[in-house]
């Protein structure tokens, strides 16, 4: 079900437009394409530790490409808990498989924090037909270790997240900062946001694919979406110019700013402001306010939510 | 290395042991042992093997930050966690009864069209793969060697097909729920005080065109679908009754005081129809990893202090009881405590494919009590969430403003009731010196895949299991299907 190189630019023209349209029809980037997706699609396997499934849910709502295009023309997703017919051990077995089979070839997708406190007992995640039980964070060094790059998916796995924010008990940190206390040097690429927006992890996993990984910022994430700040670039500025606020969630919606309704775009980048969501549909500035978490220290650095930062 | 088979293990007196872990297809970590005795289920156990801590989380936040927060316990149904969270915010803040009708339609449009993006994710995209068969490439294998899967070749294409498109209209259900929730997973437009966002008409008039497709395969696709599977694995009526108690909240509130609702609360309990009284929830936590004194408490009086050496605990979810029994929420709940009207489509399949005659809900009687009964309960109960979806669309002024001031108490204590996709949701806030001094979630699935409580009665999913056919240890198909029907 390999993809031919034409059809391939097209599903990803749209998501990809952080890099420009045009560099995907350079005769070295098609070069790259056919190599990516011709003859076999590369192997990814996707684990959830300590999350809530909607980094999942999220990359469902792609819409260029469309995600049934992504799992079924352009990657092999071999490993998913939410959507894999496999189950119990046959889905651990093929975890270790893919590791072992596809070392140093397959990507490694992180969704959910890992649980560091009482050797990872706040997060198991199966038996394998041998009737051992692993915890994500065993299976973790595993597929860390093995993998060609990580992607690390969502505030869980990039910073913490909730599950590692203040009052947890689980000693839950980000894949980065465990793959590095164990010694791993394997790159890991981190698409903040809770969720991340579809277009982020697939945009990124296209760059990974034909051009390797894409220029980072300083908290590993690609620059190409989160290299600008919100509030910059946010249509509701010249209100902020002119100092009419909001003082109620409803108030001139459409002619007002809303930083004392505690907006976060000030400290925030990405690019939601011009991509919106659920296929540009709308943001959350437009229908409230931004609260922060497409940066990698969210929500700690950014509660209350709803207190004025500016 | 890979067998595609379930790891079991001996077991004396000629049993076997089957463990399903993880059981995929779900949110969350879930593990499922059943021992399996002459082809059926004598016992089960279902372990929670994850740990958030959200309640100790939030201690010491700004109660307003509850809302955003506990969205994150679910990404399938974050909705239904604003919703509870608002509730209980808009309790203890005292804005519960001054709730603008606007506000009120608002927020039953957003957690509606994500009810309707739950269900149809939860037939095609979970559930449905125990039924149809997927082509030959990852994710859809490996799978067990022996899948029983039983649809005619031109049946399973159709499925297939439909699995696909639903991807995109699940996609597109998400679309409505960000129309006045900003985005989704987790919505922005759901605060305590009411919704963000006062509709105009060219919004409620681009909502209902988007609508139009997701109304289109509800009831040409989804609702015909889980009645022709049913027709295939008609077996699959007649196992996973368990306790026959169940328990619903009530959801989406149709008038300002919160007195009427789409579904409406109660409890069915030993075979007979109960009013709800909140004061009849307690938690326990005998076979829980926390400490003894978190038990046998209301979740007003919750608490949530680890203990992973206590003898005995297999799980990390607490066992919540109504009236001390064990109750399962969800579809099937909601549709036998409402007793609504079947769908004309149901009632026309029922006759034509099942030559049942039936108008109400209960009239599926002991059918409804399965593991194709709750996808039936979740088809029909789809079909009145979108119809009133439509009403709400009616409804709404455009214009008309949406919230009402809502300052942080100083101090305060809510409790915010509703009804998540899967099942009873409960959320409790109590507010010391203006910032969160207790929070308690009791979500849709510790209800379901509960443990054992202090009396040692299994939980629901636990109870379902027992008597359900594993004709072939080594292939236990039936098992994952009685637990994924519950949405976990």
């Amino acid at each position: 079900m390999s993809l031919k190189r034409r059809d391939f630019v097209k599903l990803c023209s749209g998501t990809v437009a952080g890099f420009g349209i045009s560099q995907m029809f350079h005769p070295g980037l098609v070069k790259a394409l056919e190599a990516a997706t011709e003859p076999g699609r590369p192997p990814v396997v996707w684990m959830q530790g300590n999350g809530c499934t909607g980094c999942s849910v999220s990359i469902l709502n792609s819409v260029n490409p469309s995600i049934a295009d992504v799992v079924l023309k352009v990657i092999s997703l071999e490993c998913q808990e939410t959507l894999s017919v496999a189950e119990g051990s046959v889905a651990v077995d093929h975890m270790l498989e893919v590791a072992e089979k596809f070392k140093g070839k397959f990507y490694y997708i992180s969704e959910g924090a890992l649980p560091t406190a009482e050797n990872g007992a706040f997060c198991t995640i199966g038996v394998d037909s041998k009737g051992k039980e692993y915890t994500v964070l065993e299976m973790a060094k595993i597929l860390g270790a093995n993998a060609a790059a990580c992607v690390a998916v969502g505030a869980c796995a990039t910073g913490g997240g909730i599950p590692g924010s203040k009052g947890n008990v689980t000693g839950c940190v980000p894949l980065h900062k465990y793959l590095e206390s164990q010694g791993i040097k394997t790159p890991v690429i981190n698409i903040t946001g809770c969720p991340p927006h579809p277009d982020w992890m697939i945009g990124t996993l296209v760059h990974v694919l034909t051009k390797g990984v894409p220029e980072l910022d300083a908290q590993g994430r690609p620059k190409m979406f989160f290299g600008k700040n919100i509030h910059d670039n946010c249509p509701y500025l010249p209100y902020f110019e002119k100092n009419v606020r909001q003082k109620t969630f409803t108030e001139k919606k459409t002619e007002a700013c809303r930083a004392d309704m505690g907006c976060k775009g000030p400290l925030t980048g990405a690019d939601c402001f011009s991509r919106k969501w659920n296929n540009g549909t709308n943001w959350c500035v437009e229908n409230a306010i931004c609260i922060g978490c497409a940066e990698i220290d969210w929500p700690d650095a950014f509660s209350p939510l709803y207190s004025p930062v500016v | 290395m890979a067998t595609n088979e379930a790891y079991t293990a001996p077991e004396a007196g000629g049993k076997v042991k089957i463990s399903v872990d993880p059981l995929t297809r779900i949110e969350g970590h879930l593990k499922i042992e059943v021992t399996v005795e002459n082809g059926k289920v004598v016992d089960a156990v279902s372990s929670g093997t994850m740990f958030r801590g959200f309640e100790q989380i939030l201690i010491g936040r700004d109660p307003r930050d509850a809302s955003q927060i506990t969205q994150r316990i679910c990404g399938v149904c974050p909705t239904a966690h604003a919703t509870a969270s608002t509730r209980a915010l808009d309790d203890a803040f005292g804005v519960k009864d001054k709730i603008t009708t606007n506000g009120r339609l608002a927020r039953n449009l957003i957690f509606g069209s994500n009810y309707l993006q739950s269900h149809i994710l939860h037939f095609y995209h979970l559930a449905a793969l125990d039924y149809v068969k997927g082509p030959e490439t990852a994710f859809f294998i490996p799978r067990y060697a022996k899948p029983d899967l039983r649809l005619p070749e031109d049946i399973n294409k159709v499925a297939v097909d439909q699995y696909v498109k639903a991807l995109t209209i699940r996609a597109q259900c998400h679309e409505l729920v960000c129309m006045f929730g900003g985005k989704m997973p987790h919505v922005a437009g759901i605060v305590v005080g009411g919704s963000t966002e006062i509709p105009t008409k060219e919004k409620l008039a681009l909502y209902l065109a988007k609508f139009k497709d997701v109304e289109e395969f509800i009831t040409k696709e989804y609702i015909p679908t889980v009645y022709l599977v049913g027709t295939v694995y008609k077996d699959l009526f007649s196992c996973g009754a368990g306790w026959k108690n169940c328990v619903s909240y009530g959801v989406f509130p149709m008038d300002d005081k919160n007195t009427k609702f789409l579904l409406k609360p109660g409890a069915y309990i030993d075979g007979k129809d109960v009013a709800l009284d909140p004061a009849e929830i307690k938690e326990y936590v005998k076979y829980s990893w926390y400490d003894p004194s978190c038990s046998n408490l209301h979740p007003s009086k919750g608490k949530t202090v680890i203990d992973l050496k206590k003898k005995g605990a297999y799980s990390f979810v607490k066992a919540p009881r109504y009236m001390g029994k064990a109750c399962e929420g969800g579809p099937l709940a909601r549709m036998w405590v409402a007793n609504p009207d079947l769908s004309p489509i149901g009632v026309k399949e029922l006759k034509d494919k099942y030559g049942i005659k039936a108008k109400k809900f209960r009239d599926l009687g002991d059918l409804a009590w399965s593991i194709m009964g709750r996808h039936v309960a979740r088809a029909e109960e789809t079909y009145i969430v979108m119809n009133a979806v439509k009403e709400w669309l009616k409804d709404l002024k455009p214009g008309k403003e949406t919230i009402v001031p809502a300052p942080v108490p100083a101090s305060g204590e809510g409790i915010g009731m509703t009804e998540a996709p899967r099942g009873a949701l409960l959320h409790y806030v109590n507010i010391k010196d203006s910032k969160i001094a207790n929070y308690q979630a009791v979500p849709a699935t510790i209800w379901n895949c509960s443990p054992r409580d202090d009396m040692d009665q299994m939980g629901p999913v636990e109870k379902c299991l027992i008597g359900v056919p594993v004709p072939d240890v080594k292939n236990p198909v039936n098992v994952g299907r009685l637990v994924r029907a519950f949405d976990p």
